[in-house]
C-alpha cells in the first residue's frame, strides 16, 4: 500500500535506460516519503533475464508477469494488468518513461482508475498543497512539474484526492544510478492469468522493427543544435560538418524539426531529447522553455544568433551576434588550424 | 464495408512560432496574440480518415470537437477538406477539463453519435503535448487503440491494418473494429481546401456562433439544413456534469510561472575573425573542446 511503482520498459529482455533513470529517482521520492520503491515489468521469457537490471537501482519489491505473447508491448494486456496490480497494490505514486509505450499505457491505465496523469515532466518533488477553496490542506504530494502551452510556461500540477499519481518523463531527463542503500530487492513472478484475460489480446503485433540508434545525441560530449536561424535543410549541412570536425552530434529545436530541416529523433528539448554535453553550441536558436529544458545543464552553451537579445543568451557563456551561415564556416575553419 | 469515421480535431493556439509579443509585460501568455490554428497532428488524423471515405464507398466522416463556439471553425476546415458533417461540443460545464474531463465528453459524445467504426485524432494537440485523450477516450469506450499511427494500409474483414511508429523502429498491427486511431505528424499531410467546399459551406455555422453578420442569411439557413452545424451541451449528450469540466479534472494546475532563466555571465562577441578564432583558441587552452 502507498508505495511508489516503476513501470519497467523492455525491448525483448533489455532493460531501456528510462526505466533505470525512474527507478533512480524513484528510490528518492521513496526514501523522502518514507516508503518502499515497487517496480512492475511485463513480457515474455523474461524470468532470469531482467531482474539484475532492474534490482541495482534500489528496488524493494520486482513484480515480473512473464507470459507468451506480452512482447511486443499492446495497450490492452499491458493495461489490464497494471491495472489489476494498482488495484492490489494501492499505490500513491507511478512513474512511466515518456516513450510511445509510457504514452500509450499511461493515460489508459490513468483513465481506468480516474487518476491523473502529468505527461512528460522535467522535475518531481515532493510537497504540499492547499486547496483555498475547500480549505484542505494536502501534504506529501507529487509535484509534476512540466513546460506548458507550449514551453512558454513551465506548470505545477497535482492530484490530491486522486490515487495512483501518475507522471511519466522523458529518457534522459533524470540521472540513473546504482543505489548505495540499502533495500530488500523482493522478486515475484504473480500468475498471469489472474491479471489479464484471453479477450484483451486481440491487436496483434504483425511486424515489430526496431534498429540500432543512429546516432548518440543523448550521450555526446559535443551537441551543435540548429533552429529556425539555420534557415534551411543546407544550413544543417554546415552544422553536420562542424559536428563532424568537433566529433559531436547534431541536434534540432522543435522549429527546425517542424520545418523539416531534420530529423523528429533529433530534437532537442521537453517533447524531444534531453543532453548534458560538455559543451552545446546553439545555432540560431532562439530558446524557447521547451527548449532550454532539454539543455540547460549542458557545460559551456555557445549560441550563435543575429539577435542580441535571443533568450538563450542569457544562459550561455558565450554570445555570438552573428548568423550561422558567416559563423559556422569560420569555427570549422579555426578550430582544424588551432587543433594539432 | 462503409465505415462510419469520427475524426477528433481540436482548435489550439500557435504555440509553435511564439514570439516575444506572445507574453505580456505582466509575464502571462498573450492569447489574443497567438493565432487559433487547426491542430496539425488532427489535420493529419483528417487525412487518413478521408482516404478510407474514398476508398470505402458509402462511407462518412465526421469532426467532434470541444471547445467555444468558435471552434466552430474547425469543423468548417474539415468540411472544406471533404467531410460530411460535425459536432461542436460547447458548455460552460466543459471548460477548465484536463485530458480525463476532456475524454470522458468526447467519449460521450461518441456514444451518441453511435455505431462508429473507427476514430481518429491527432497523436496529441500542441497547446498540451500530453498525447492522452486518444487512449483515455478508447478506455472510456471499451475500444482498442493504435497509437502513434503512420498509415491505415488497410480495412478488411472487419479489422484495421496499422502501419505505427515506436521508438527507434516501426510496427504493423493488425486491430480489429471498431477501433480508436491516434495519428503521428510523420504521416501524410491533409490535403488542401477544395474551392467548391468552401463555397458550399462558408455560411455553415453553430447556433452560438452567429452574429448580426449572419442574420443576413437567415433564408439560407431555412433552405439549406447543412449550414447548421451540430452544437451539443452536456445535457445533449447525456453527460454527467461531476465528470465534465473542472469538477471533473483529478489534476489540478498548483502553481504557474515564467521561467527566468539564470543569466550567466556571458562573453558577448561578432562574428569576425579575430574574435572566433580567440573564442576557439580560448576553449582549446582550457581543454575544453579538444
Amino acid at each position: 500500500m502507498n508505495n511508489v511503482f516503476v513501470y519497467i520498459e523492455i525491448e525483448n529482455t533489455l532493460v531501456q535506460e528510462v526505466s533505470q533513470e525512474l527507478l533512480t529517482k524513484g528510490r528518492k521520492l521513496a526514501n523522502e516519503l518514507g516508503v518502499e520503491l515497487h517496480a512492475v515489468v511485463i513480457g515474455t521469457g523474461i524470468k532470469g533475464q531482467v531482474e539484475e537490471q532492474i534490482l541495482p537501482y534500489g528496488v524493494d519489491k520486482l513484480f515480473v508477469f512473464d507470459a507468451p505473447e506480452l512482447f511486443p508491448y499492446t495497450s490492452a494486456p499491458h493495461t489490464d494488468i497494471i491495472v489489476n496490480l494498482f488495484k492490489e497494490e494501492q499505490p500513491q505514486i507511478c512513474l512511466m518513461g515518456a516513450t510511445v509505450i509510457g504514452r500509450d499505457l499511461g493515460p489508459r491505465v490513468s483513465s481506468s482508475l480516474t487518476s491523473g496523469l502529468t505527461a512528460d515532466c522535467t522535475e518531481l518533488e515532493i510537497g504540499s498543497y492547499e486547496d483555498k477553496k475547500e480549505g484542505k490542506t494536502y501534504e506529501n504530494l507529487l509535484y509534476q512539474i512540466r513546460p506548458a502551452f507550449g514551453g512558454n510556461i513551465v506548470a505545477t500540477i497535482v492530484n490530491p484526492d486522486h490515487r495512483p499519481q501518475m507522471a511519466t518523463v522523458r529518457s534522459g531527463v533524470m540521472q540513473k544510478a546504482v543505489y548505495e542503500g540499502d533495500c530488500k530487492k523482493e522478486v515475484v513472478y504473480p500468475e498471469v492469468s489472474k491479471y489479464v484475460s484471453p479477450e484483451a489480446f486481440v491487436v496483434k503485433v504483425l511486424e515489430h522493427r526496431v534498429e540500432a540508434a543512429k546516432h548518440n545525441l543523448k550521450g555526446a560530449p559535443i551537441v551543435v543544435a540548429g533552429g529556425y536561424g539555420v534557415g534551411s535543410k543546407e544550413g544543417f549541412d554546415q552544422l553536420f560538418e562542424l559536428a563532424k570536425v568537433l566529433h559531436g552530434e547534431v541536434g534540432g529545436s522543435r522549429a527546425a524539426v517542424d520545418a523539416g530541416w531534420i530529423d523528429h529523433d533529433r530534437q532537442i528539448g521537453q517533447t524531444g531529447v534531453t543532453v548534458h554535453p560538455k559543451v552545446y553550441i546553439a545555432c540560431g536558436i532562439s530558446g524557447q522553455i521547451q527548449h532550454i529544458a532539454g539543455m540547460q545543464d549542458s557545460g559551456i552553451i555557445i549560441s550563435i544568433n543575429n539577435d542580441p537579445d535571443a533568450p538563450i543568451n542569457k544562459i550561455a557563456d558565450y554570445v555570438i551576434v552573428g548568423t550561422v551561415e558567416e559563423t559556422v564556416p569560420k569555427l570549422i575553419k579555426y578550430y582544424k588550424q588551432n587543433s594539432k | 464495408m462503409a465505415l462510419k469515421i469520427v475524426v477528433l480535431a481540436k482548435q489550439v493556439p500557435d504555440t509553435r512560432n511564439v514570439g516575444k509579443d506572445a507574453m505580456t509585460a505582466e509575464g502571462t501568455v498573450n492569447r489574443a496574440a497567438l493565432p487559433a490554428i487547426f491542430n496539425p497532428e488532427d489535420l493529419n488524423a483528417l487525412e487518413q480518415a478521408l482516404r478510407l471515405k474514398e476508398q470505402h464507398p458509402g462511407s462518412t466522416v465526421g469532426l467532434l470537437t470541444m471547445g467555444p463556439p468558435r471552434a466552430g471553425e474547425i469543423i468548417r476546415q474539415g468540411l472544406y477538406r471533404g467531410a460530411d458533417t460535425g459536432w461542436l461540443l460547447t458548455d460552460r460545464l466543459f471548460a477548465g477539463a484536463d485530458t480525463l474531463a476532456t475524454s470522458y465528453a468526447l467519449a460521450t459524445a461518441i456514444e451518441k453519435i453511435g455505431d462508429v467504426d473507427i476514430v481518429i485524432g491527432g497523436r496529441q494537440a500542441i497547446d498540451g503535448d500530453t498525447a492522452q485523450v486518444g487512449p483515455q477516450v478508447a478506455q472510456k469506450l471499451g475500444l482498442n487503440q493504435v497509437t502513434y499511427a503512420e498509415e491505415i494500409l488497410k480495412i478488411e474483414n472487419g479489422k484495421a491494418t496499422i502501419r505505427r511508429m515506436i521508438d527507434g523502429g516501426v510496427e504493423v498491427v493488425e486491430a480489429p473494429l471498431p477501433v480508436v486511431i491516434t495519428v503521428n505528424g510523420s504521416a501524410a499531410p491533409c490535403r488542401p481546401q477544395n474551392a467548391k467546399l468552401v463555397m458550399k459551406y462558408k455560411w455553415a455555422t453553430c447556433p452560438l456562433e452567429r452574429t448580426d453578420e449572419n442574420s443576413a442569411y437567415a433564408h439560407l439557413y431555412a433552405e439549406r439544413p447543412y449550414l447548421t452545424l451540430n452544437q451539443w451541451s452536456v445535457a445533449d449528450v447525456d453527460g454527467d456534469p461531476n465528470q465534465c469540466g473542472l469538477s471533473g479534472s483529478p489534476t489540478k494546475v498548483k502553481a504557474v510561472k515564467n521561467i527566468v532563466f539564470q543569466a550567466k555571465e556571458s562573453k558577448t562577441l561578432t562574428s569576425s575573425d579575430g574574435d572566433i578564432e580567440g573564442m576557439i583558441q580560448e576553449l582549446l587552452n582550457e581543454k575544453i573542446i579538444g
